[in-house]
């Protein structure tokens, strides 16, 4: 078949203009990506398109959903009775714990109004379901279907019936995206639950398992430690599970230990999870006050660096605060 | 002119269409051998489609794919620039290549693109993915051959040209 062959497809010599054009396109995209890197472009962008990119994100999740409703469909009437059962003696051991729990709950209650003490054992939680899109960032994201039409707020914890699986990290009028405790982004302050060892668990590489990367070397750390949530930094309500630990050992250095922990909360497989509402009281000092002083134009010289310097010097917030902060998860 | 219509509405959902694939997810076990759908479709059509294919349609389809599912805003916008670029350039020689030399022309073009995310995503400041990252573009080359067949019977049936 011949063809007629014009400028734009050369055989072998290439034009400059195409090469000038693929360059500005390419510094186009490059600008888009330190801007987007700077402020967030791309989450506007989302939230300002979401008349359209939320159906696409349901229309991509139909597949999933209908692969659901098939295996319940014709799912093996054994499996289903199996499961039934299992479902069953979970709810009767769950409902005697939980009555157990009730009394227990009450006393509690009546202590901490003695010693006054505002944080209440009462969850406010919401349900929501996981839509079955992949966004992209390895393994590290979920995709909910509910958003700030439901009240979702960035930066609410997520759990499922196991434990903590991560935080609501960007919020679409309707769907909103949770960022998982093994991101290599995250970190959430956790406390070992025989110990009492307040550390951080950071998510790690390979998007299944949580790294303590400085556990003093003295510390009480053993394999299938429990890990709770510490509470500190108030993102996150103390007390919930958070892994369990599976592998101890000193760190290269020789400076710290480090810890491997599986996370609790069944990251890979949950279809519906829990919205934490009402954040904790957070347990750690009071927020910074602004530094105060007299009005600037009563001090004694417009120009008077040291007085300046002085009300920049208060240290900022750190340490295991750094999960509470937004601007604290980097990505 | 209703031909024409045709074949730029087979174009447009042909894009489309990749793109929602790229969202739609797998299960875990299968999640690395995901192929990138939308640059195995803008590939087709660069080589295939003499006028359709320019790099500002593959700036814009990268754009829309980093809207949809995306880590960085421009992400996808460059990778896809380049790919189409490289393709493009090496189209009149790509075309009479013989299937399997076509399907590793394609593997290399995806292995880059694989390279290019990869330093975009390092710079970003993310992590190192893990090894199964890089079977995407084999898979991606092994299944050329098939969506090239499949394209091309569709474009003979609907008589596109």
């Amino acid at each position: 078949m011949a063809r007629t062959r014009d400028e734009s497809s050369p055989l072998f010599a290439g034009n400059a203009a195409g090469t000038l054009r693929l360059i500005v396109y390419l510094a186009l995209a490059m600008v888009l990506m330190v801007l987007d890197q700077r402020n967030g472009w791309l989450w506007r962008l989302r939230y300002t398109a979401a008349v359209v990119v939320e159906p696409v994100y349901r229309l991509a999740g139909l597949p999933a959903v209908g692969i659901h409703m098939l295996s319940s469909a014709f799912g093996d009437r054994q499996q289903l009775t199996e499961q039934n059962q299992r479902l069953r003696e979970d709810l009767l051991l769950a409902n005697a714990r939980l009555n157990q729990m009730a009394a227990v709950a009450e006393q509690n209650q009546r202590l901490k109004q003695l010693l006054d003490t505002r944080r209440s054992l009462g969850l406010k939680v919401q349900l929501a379901r996981v839509i079955g899109v992949d966004l992209g960032a390895f393994r590290y994201r979920l995709t909910l279907n509910v958003g700030a039409r439901d009240g979702v707020k960035p930066g609410q914890p997520v759990i499922d019936a196991h434990g903590v699986m991560g935080q609501v990290r960007e919020v679409l009028p309707t769907t909103s995206v949770v960022m998982l405790l093994t991101d290599p982004a995250h970190a959430i302050p956790v406390v070992i639950a025989r110990s009492g060892l307040r550390t951080v668990a950071y998510g790690s590489r390979d998007g299944e398992q949580l790294t303590l990367p400085d556990i003093p070397l003295a510390a009480d750390v053993r394999v299938g430690d429990q890990l709770l949530t510490s509470g500190v930094g108030g993102r996150f309500p103390p007390g919930f599970p958070v892994g369990e630990i599976r592998t101890v050992a000193t760190a290269a250095t020789g400076m710290f230990m480090v810890a491997q922990a599986r996370p609790a909360a069944d990251l890979n497989r949950s279809d519906e999870v829990l919205l934490l509402h009402d954040q904790a009281e957070p347990d750690g000092p009071p927020a910074l006050l602004p530094p105060m002083g007299p009005p600037r134009d009563l001090a004694p010289g417009a120009g008077d660096k040291p007085a300046a310097n002085a009300g920049r010097a208060v240290p900022p917030a750190a340490g295991p605060t750094r999960p509470s902060m937004p601007g604290g998860v980097t990505r | 002119m209703s031909r024409q219509r045709l074949g730029s509405w087979l174009f447009f959902g042909t894009l489309v269409f990749s793109l929602l694939l790229m969202l739609v997810p797998l299960p875990l076990v299968l999640e690395p051998f995901k192929p990138y759908w939308p640059a195995l479709c803008l590939l087709y059509w660069s080589l295939e489609s003499e006028d359709r294919v320019t790099l500002g349609l593959a700036f814009a389809v990268g754009i829309g794919a980093d809207l949809l599912n995306g880590v960085v805003l421009g992400e996808q916008a460059l990778r896809l620039c380049a790919l189409v670029f490289i393709a493009l350039r090496f189209r009149s020689r790509l075309r009479f290549f013989p299937m399997w030399q076509q399907s590793l022309a394609v593997l290399v073009l995806l292995l880059n693109d694989r390279i290019l995310l990869l330093i975009v995503r390092v710079l970003a400041g993310g992590s190192l993915p893990p090894g199964s990252w890089w079977i995407s573009p084999f898979v991606g080359a092994a299944l050329w051959p098939f969506l090239f067949l499949l394209f091309d019977d569709l474009r003979a049936r609907l008589r596109i040209q």
